[in-house]
């Protein structure tokens, strides 16, 4: 069997979501990957991936034509994955949808080559889905599953023209500057909910977040609010992520909350609220009024 | 402006409850259970019903697919603004490949010029159903919808996401999956829900439209999730500090 990983390479670098992608369709059998845009380079350098495609043509992953193409693929393939990113859960559910198949999305654990863990509703349960498809559609949480290394492979590039786009034109692109790293990918994450009181207040967690190298997330409760732009978002409706350590700052720990963060290994809670529920989740919680145990902490640090 | 925009909705355990898993681990507890419009779809109708008002749309039309009871869903699209609705009669569960054969079969029978729907269920979390959708009919598709525009004969839609935000131009008809900032959806008010009870409601039972439903997943078992330990709580910042240096060990 054969897996084809769709690898999504961010300035000459692979995702790390893509390098866990790729981890866990090792488990099907030999790896291909096809890049579209520029990076082939990067993808044929990981570990475990025997072949890749590399699509320079198509460059701002518009889900029509990448879908079209990756269907002229998939004969040849047993497996056919993708990162649960914004992109993967773009173009794979087309791609199921001309193949006819029922994609597996969000899989959480591979049981066997037909049958995978993946949650339903918020993370709240878990179900173990069997496919009779003869081509399986996933998308992978990256956070369950170990990446591979950014190097130490040498696939094979091959390089594919890019089918024609008409019913969809690529306008424009704007990406939110900032040196933090990935909330995804980042060992420390520092989230802020409806208790920072507003936008301003979030820069409060910056000095802490500089000094632990960490990423800035916030609840939909706090982006909703207008605190901060959607894609700081952590949670069912936002990103999924499990760092290594998790700080929640004035942030209650709704359902959909603890959904996207609830698999990181420590979680530190900051909440006036002793009885909110975030700390029934949390290692180690402070009950204290956010504005003042956060210059503490800096200070601390 | 003739356009006419179809935005399908789900009727799925309301967001605010917790849900349990089964005793025999087959999937969740829904009896008895509050239940309500996919938030997402919610987002989907007020799009759909803010196109019309703005003259960019002529009529919206709701669908479900479901048992009797789903016909409460299509009242709140109708008392939000929809014209009219459809319900789709089965007591099965489908999946996304499933509803989007029913949804294509519903599109072309309507002539429906955009298909306006939510992003994901929160039932099942596929988020899929409209990009399957958008295969099947060979129309574009604008996933994860923050801002739509509609002007000649195209749909401009800002899209969320890793990082930013996307804009892409579709050929209409085309498909639209809402995600949360898309709009604010109104409360429906009373004279309008009285109003929604006389909107039309057509019933249509799935048999008559000759598509394959069959599953392709076998749900093999539903559990819950292993529970996290409450931890401790620290009195100080510097107490916090020192046990994440030395106990934990990730600082």
């Amino acid at each position: 069997m054969t897996a084809l990983v769709l690898v999504e390479v961010e300035n000459g670098a692979v995702r790390q979501a893509s390098r866990s992608a790729v981890a866990a369709a090792s488990r099907f059998g030999d790896v291909d990957a096809i890049v579209f845009g520029e990076g082939a380079e990067a993808a044929a350098a990981l570990p475990r991936v025997t072949r890749v495609l590399s699509v320079p043509g198509l460059v701002n992953d518009l889900a029509e034509p990448a879908a079209d193409l990756l269907a002229t693929r998939a004969k040849d393939y047993s497996h056919i994955v993708a990162a649960a990113s914004a992109t993967g859960k773009n173009i794979l559910p087309r791609l199921a949808g001309l193949l006819d198949v029922q994609p597996i999305p969000d899989v959480v654990e591979i049981k066997d080559a037909d049958t995978f863990v993946r949650p339903i509703y918020a993370g709240n349960a878990l179900a173990t889905v069997r496919s009779s498809d003869s081509i399986k559609v996933l998308t992978i949480r990256g956070s369950n599953f170990d990446p591979v290394a950014a190097e130490g492979g040498s696939a094979a590039v091959e390089t594919v023209e890019a089918p024609v786009s008409e019913k969809s034109v690529f306008v424009k692109v704007e990406l939110s500057a900032s040196d933090r790293p990935e909330l995804e990918s980042a060992r420390v994450v520092i989230s802020g909910g409806k208790g920072m009181k507003d936008a301003a207040n979030f820069k409060l967690l910056e000095p802490i977040a500089d000094k632990l190298h960490a990423a800035i997330g916030a609840s939909r409760a706090a982006v909703d609010s207008g605190f901060a732009p959607n894609e700081m978002q952590v949670g069912q409706t936002g990103k999924i992520v499990a760092p290594e350590l998790y700080i929640a700052v004035g942030l209650s720990g709704a359902i959909q909350h603890l959904a996207g963060m609830k698999d990181s290994r420590v979680i530190v809670a900051i909440n006036a609220d002793p009885e909110a529920p975030i700390f029934k989740v949390a290692d180690y919680g402070i009950v204290g009024d956010l504005f003042e145990v956060l210059p503490e902490l800096e200070k601390a640090l | 402006m003739t356009m006419k925009v179809l935005v399908p909705v789900k009727r799925v355990v309301d967001y605010n409850v917790k849900v349990r898993v089964a005793a025999d681990g087959s999937g969740v507890e829904t009896q008895g259970v509050k239940m309500s419009m996919n938030p997402f779809d919610e987002i989907a109708v007020e799009e759909a019903v803010r196109l019309r008002e703005k003259g960019a749309a002529k009529e919206v039309v709701a669908v479900t697919i479901g048992a009797q009871a789903a016909q409460d869903v299509l009242r709140t699209a109708m008392a939000m603004g929809a014209d009219r609705a459809i319900l789709v009669r089965t007591d099965d569960t489908l999946e996304p490949r499933a509803v989007a054969n029913v949804l294509k079969a519903i599109a072309t029978r309507e002539e429906a010029g955009l298909i306006c729907m939510g992003k994901q269920a929160i039932d099942d979390d596929m988020n899929a159903t409209g990009q399957i959708l958008a295969a099947k009919l060979g129309w574009p598709q604008g996933t994860f919808a923050s801002a739509v525009t509609v002007a000649d004969g195209r749909v401009e839609v800002a899209r969320e996401i890793d990082g930013g935000t996307e804009v892409v131009s579709l050929m209409l008809p085309a498909v639209i999956t809402a995600d949360l900032r898309l709009n604010e959806p109104r409360y429906a008010s009373l004279p309008n829900i009285m109003k929604a009870r006389k909107k039309p409601l057509e019933t249509i039972e799935i048999d008559s439209l000759g598509v394959d439903t069959a599953s392709r997943l076998t749900v093999v078992s539903v559990a819950e999730p292993s529970e996290r330990k409450e931890g401790v709580k620290v009195n100080s910042a510097a107490e916090l500090v020192e046990k994440l240096k030395t106990e934990a060990k990730v600082i």
